[in-house]
């Protein structure tokens, strides 16, 4: 023991720690400023092209003249494909995600292997799920349906919403997979017992108890998809995107317009940059504006859900 | 620590003095439970009589709660469980390969050392368990509701507010949901685990006056590490050490006159 009357060391200046604080504070700051530069530019410059005319106009022909072109055509099939594959994938990736923390024993091989998939998924380009697609979805699936039920003439196997909208989901798959089993992880295990406890079988008590407070968090693994799959252009660039269609698209076989690629097309295609430049930063900001707009609108719905869960039922 | 092994026959002959009402209702006979290669259980022969307060007593690890999820067959869920032995309720062997676990379970209850009622309404805590023996109609759901708050004490704390959640009960008024809920599906027996550890005094009294009147009803099974709850609300102790039961009869005798010296100890203080 040291003796009571000791003093204290005084205090130093501590330059490690002083040079780690700014070092760290410094990447922080940088970060926030990029995309404050990428938003502000966007928005300085895309809000003058901006208008009800230019968001609701299917242009004629020509998308690059900024007189007559609009982009509703983009709008919609990139909303439809992205509400399409959040369909597709939520289903399948919560199934997933009961199957591995409910029913797969952990320490079983089948259960590694299929982690390591999951895992392994998350990390393929986006392009190679667009090969993919083609490859599986459009020339496989699509090909057959035609073999099958159209004696091989083409209504299923070409680029369209639906296999584009199932590339999407493929590639979102394991952020649904991943987001539902920490939020099934996340229910506590004596909701469980006391279930299984008064009698309820294993199916009642992860349809009335564990899926219901697991909701929320399978919500965000939505909400996540969503914003992933909002922006990608490469898997759809083989499975279903059209450089112009005169028409909205009207059933799932139809090919579609999209913001993400229109931009591509608008940056690299046009015949006159300089004329085109302001329909193409007001193209850049829609898609910003609709991809926010999901997230919201799912983020609101998981607000709703978990003020619902706290106060009643 | 001394090694015990106990000869089978002294077992027996404990079981074979009655000390208290009721007629035989569980039997457990030479029953071992493996984790893995890990013996939890061993050799445990006992019988528990019908509307009486068992308790099992003992330090922890020594298997009384791993015994007591026997009993309901909690211990199916965990894997690397293996059992040996029989247990027989009302003379049927509940590992038998006819046996319904869902009935099972029906008529043996069940409440935890940490309360867990449902993130849903009070209504809906005691009703979960209704609805899932095919009960739909409103109000008989609603009187059978009623029936079992009232059984577990909690029905004038809580009739305002049935349909508020149950989350935001007390500690111990959560645990009384719990007994409400085990109680709603007319089990024959209830096990309880603890169930007053994470309560205060208070509420921990509330929880005892409660058992000593379910046990008109019920017959019941506690794990509990306070010895002074055991002595109170207990007709029955059994005390286990290493997985081993050391001693099983009348509770004023276990804590006034045991056979054993281990038991003695232990219920005097001296280890544990």
């Amino acid at each position: 023991m040291q003796p009571a009357t000791k003093n204290f060391r005084a205090k130093e200046f501590r330059y490690s720690s002083f040079f780690f604080t700014g070092i760290t504070g410094f990447a922080t700051y940088l970060i926030v400023a990029l995309l404050g530069v990428v938003l502000v530019n966007i928005v300085v410059h895309g809000w003058p092209g901006l208008s009800w005319r230019f968001v609701s106009t299917i242009p004629k022909k020509d998308v690059f003249d900024p007189a007559t072109t609009g982009i509703l055509p983009m709008i919609v099939g990139t909303t439809i494909r992205v509400v399409l594959m959040t369909i597709f994938v939520l289903p399948v990736g919560v199934i997933t995600a009961v199957y591995l923390t409910e029913y797969a024993h952990n320490t079983a091989l089948t259960t590694r292997i299929i982690r390591i998939a999951v895992n392994n998924l998350a990390g393929v380009p986006s392009v190679v799920f667009g090969l993919f697609g083609l490859g599986f979805f459009i020339n496989f699936v699509g090909h057959n349906l035609d073999l099958l039920f159209n004696n091989g003439e083409k209504a299923w196997g070409h680029p369209s919403l639906i296999w584009a909208s199932l590339t999407l989901a493929v590639m979102t798959m394991p952020v649904v997979i991943v987001a539902t089993e920490e939020a099934l992880k996340a229910v506590p295990p004596g909701l469980r017992e006391a279930s299984l406890a008064l009698g309820a079988t294993k199916l009642k008590t992860i349809f009335k108890i564990v899926l219901p407070q697991a909701l929320p968090g399978i919500l965000t693994g939505g909400i996540l998809a969503v914003s992933r799959a909002a922006g990608e252009v490469a898997p759809i660039l083989f499975t279903g995107v059209a450089y112009y269609m005169s028409d909205l698209p009207t059933h799932l076989t139809d090919q579609f317009m999209d913001l993400g690629y229109h931009v591509f097309v608008l940056s690299t295609q046009s015949p006159n940059i300089d004329q085109t430049q302001p329909i193409l930063y007001a193209t850049v900001l829609v898609l910003l504006i609709l991809t926010f707009a999901l997230n919201l609108a799912a983020i609101f719905v998981r607000s709703k859900m978990r003020r619902n869960l706290r106060s009643l039922h | 620590m001394p090694e015990i092994s106990l000869p089978t026959t002294m077992l027996t002959d404990v079981n074979a003095a009655p000390a208290a009402r009721g007629v035989p209702l569980i039997t457990i006979e030479n029953l071992a439970l493996y984790y893995g290669a890990t013996k939890a259980l061993k050799n445990i022969s006992l019988t528990l009589r019908e509307r009486v307060v068992t308790a099992f007593i003992g330090p922890s690890g020594c298997g009384k709660s791993t015994l007591l999820r026997c009993l309901n067959r909690m211990n199916d869920l965990i894997d690397n469980v293996r059992i040996e032995g029989s247990v027989k309720i009302g003379g049927h062997d509940i590992y038998g390969a006819d046996v319904d676990v869902i009935e099972l379970r029906k008529r043996v209850g069940m409440v935890f050392q940490k309360s867990n009622p449902f993130p849903k309404s009070i209504f809906e805590n005691v009703a979960y368990g209704l609805r899932l023996h095919g009960m739909r109609d409103k109000s008989s759901l609603e009187s059978s509701v009623e029936e079992s708050l009232r059984g577990a004490a909690l029905w004038d704390e809580v009739k305002d507010r049935l349909h508020a959640s149950a989350l935001g009960l007390s500690g111990g008024q959560q645990q009384r949901l719990c007994i409400a809920r085990a109680i709603a599906i007319k089990p024959e027996i209830i096990l309880m685990d603890e169930p007053a550890s994470a309560l205060d005094p208070i509420a921990t009294a509330r929880v005892e006056e409660l058992i000593l009147e379910l046990k008109e009803n019920f017959t019941i099974v506690i794990v509990t590490h306070n010895m002074q709850q055991a002595a109170r609300i207990s007709d029955q102790t059994a005390f286990f050490y290493l997985g081993e039961l050391v001693e099983y009869d009348a509770t004023t005798k276990i804590f006034t006159n045991p056979a054993r010296k281990q038991t003695e100890d232990y219920v005097t203080g001296r280890f544990g």
